[in-house]
């Protein structure tokens, strides 16, 4: 849980956060402490990347993160909303406990996001529906 | 009442990179007075959040971290300063869904949520200083009833 | 002569400061004999002297300072740990605080008749009660900084086994692959709560539990306070992946709940474990099958 702590010399994460394609599938891993502008640059990326790509779920990893704030917490929250909006769904995956009882805390309980233990099982959920979704129209039901 | 155990740091609060080293001071800070981890986590996250306020309110200002020791426990008070344009009505800003600019309006109310103590003095024109001190072990209050 | 005499022996502090640092060895020595360091010591005398000495290099520094009446001194900051070792052994061993103290108390005589002893023939009486007296109250010191020191030991010992308590008292245990539980029993203040929702959490990961059952059938009322922290644990376990179920709500905990207007939203509720258990295992795709009578299996 240490290592991924930059430290104090350690440069914050900046500038892009890569996106990788796995099949139908994008899957974003953030890592360490995010500046304001590289979530932001994220879910702009991550709405182009959806329309050129025709990706029908986007993973997001955020086990390396720390600290979500109401400004991180709000980035995520817009992009579930935004990838529901061009017909694919978001999961988010291995919230850590610390940061997940401190979002509580804030009042900030991400309802519209989806989330997953793992990276294998926010897979299989997202394929297990996948394949028609683009064209069934899936709603809000839970994965 | 408690007293101050030196190691006090001030730091500047001038733009998204300063929030970085923000989090990043406090979190050493804690971590090295023995907060848990879910309580370090607290602290560092009502940091992120006033010091943003700091940021976009105040048209930025500084933090400063001052080590606090009563009876066994230590805490670590956080003192956010601008000299921004105040905020007229101090009851609507802590409420919960009140915002002026970016954000999800839980700036000062959710921070206040995070930590042991909170006090904040304001009144336009003469700037904003939010102070929140935290305690080593300590359970957390209560949530009052909205 | 008496001229230089005073201007030397000005001071009371700094006659004590000088004594302690020329006399360190013999002063060392003959408090490796006292009962407190011998008790501590049990192994090597050698060590007892070493300890001894280390306490008489602190006494000389807060002398040095002027601040014998200071138990905050810088000089005791060294031996502040080597001091609470001390005090909690003995108590350990069973002494009464009073007990301990006067064993502090015995280590002042054997560095008093050394001062004495050492302060040429013509001192004025008046200078030689000065220096006792000003020994008298740095020793005193060194009593309440050994003292305070093992106070907030005690402390520090009854908050960790508090909390040791809250932990023991808050089992979560594997139910099933991906399925864990935590039967909660007695009040649940903000103390516990806190601890409940962190180990139930932390489980979460370790076991990467989808589903978690909180049972309240031990908890004897539930107020706005509970109803509050079982949501907020329900929402922070929904974050981070895993479903939450409460279950053990009996009836007069369900009639207060609607009675005071409590909504535990849109938490999935069961009345009891084993009820929780089938609705996870069901969600699971798990089937329960009992043997039949003939080997066959009937669902």
């Amino acid at each position: 849980m240490s290592q991924a702590w930059p430290g104090p010399h350690g440069a914050p994460v900046t500038g892009h956060v890569p996106v990788l394609r796995l099949g139908e599938v994008l899957l974003v891993t953030l890592q360490g402490d995010l500046h304001d502008s590289t979530a932001q640059q994220l879910q702009e990326d991550l709405a182009e990347t959806i329309v050129r790509s025709g990706a029908t779920g986007v993973v997001i990893d955020v086990s390396g993160v720390e600290i979500v704030d109401s400004f991180l917490g709000r980035v995520l929250a817009e992009i579930a909303g935004q990838t529901g909006l061009l017909a694919a769904r978001t999961v988010l995956v291995g919230m850590r406990p610390a940061v997940a009882i401190t979002l509580v805390e804030l009042g900030l309980t991400l309802p519209g996001v989806h989330t997953a233990l793992s990276t294998e099982v926010a897979m299989e959920l997202l394929s297990r529906q996948a394949p028609s979704s683009r064209f069934g129209g899936l709603g809000q039901e839970r994965l | 009442m408690h007293t101050a155990a030196g190691s006090q740091a001030r730091l500047p609060i001038r733009s998204d990179m300063d929030l970085v080293w923000v989090r990043q001071h406090v979190r050493q800070a804690a971590a090295q007075l023995g907060f848990g981890l879910v309580d370090q986590t607290k602290l560092v996250t009502a940091a992120s959040e006033l010091a943003r306020n700091t940021l976009v309110y105040g048209g930025g200002g500084t933090m400063e971290t001052e080590q606090l020791v009563e009876g066994t426990t230590h805490g670590l008070r956080l003192t956010f300063s601008d000299e921004g344009p105040g905020i007229p009505d101090l009851e609507q800003a802590l409420s919960d869904g009140f915002t002026s600019g970016d954000g999800l309006g839980m700036g000062l109310g959710g921070a206040r949520r995070l930590v042991h103590e909170f006090g904040i003095e304001s009144a336009p024109g003469s700037g904003t200083t939010v102070r929140v001190t935290s305690w080593v072990g300590r359970p957390p209050r209560p949530r009052e009833e909205s | 002569m008496p001229e230089q005499a005073e201007g030397t022996a000005g001071v009371p502090t700094r006659e004590v400061r000088d004594l302690l640092r020329r006399r360190r060895e013999q002063i060392a020595q003959r408090w490796a004999d006292e009962p407190l360091f011998r008790a501590v010591f049990t192994v090597s005398r050698d060590e007892a002297v070493e300890a001894g000495k280390a306490v008489v290099d602190a006494l000389a520094q807060v002398a040095d300072a002027a601040r014998v009446e200071d138990p905050d001194a810088a000089g005791f900051t060294a031996v502040r740990e080597q001091l609470a070792r001390m005090g909690a052994a003995r108590s350990r061993s069973g002494l009464s605080t009073a007990q301990v103290s006067s064993e502090l108390a015995a280590l002042r005589p054997p560095v008093e008749n050394l001062l004495v002893a050492d302060l040429p023939e013509d001192t004025s009486a008046e200078h030689v009660r000065d220096c006792v007296s000003t020994l008298s109250v740095l020793m005193g010191t060194l009593r309440v900084v050994v003292m305070q020191t093992a106070l907030s030991e005690g402390q520090a010992l009854i908050d960790r086994q508090r909390l040791q308590l809250l932990e023991v008292a808050t089992p979560v245990i594997k139910l099933w692959d991906g399925i864990v539980a935590v039967p909660l029993i007695g009040t649940l203040d903000s103390a516990r709560s806190q601890v409940v929702m962190e180990t139930l959490l932390e489980s979460i990961v370790e076991q990467q539990a989808r589903y978690a059952i909180l049972d309240i059938t031990g908890v004897p009322t539930v107020d706005s306070l509970v109803a509050q922290h079982l949501m907020k644990t329900v929402a922070a376990a929904r974050l981070m992946g895993a479903e939450c179920i409460v279950s053990g709500i009996r009836p007069a905990i369900a009639q207060t709940m609607v009675h005071l207007g409590l909504d535990l939203g849109t938490v999935v509720t069961r009345a009891s474990l084993a009820d929780a258990l089938g609705y996870v295992l069901h969600q699971l795709g798990v089937g329960i099958v009992t043997p039949g009578t003939n080997g066959a299996v009937a669902r």
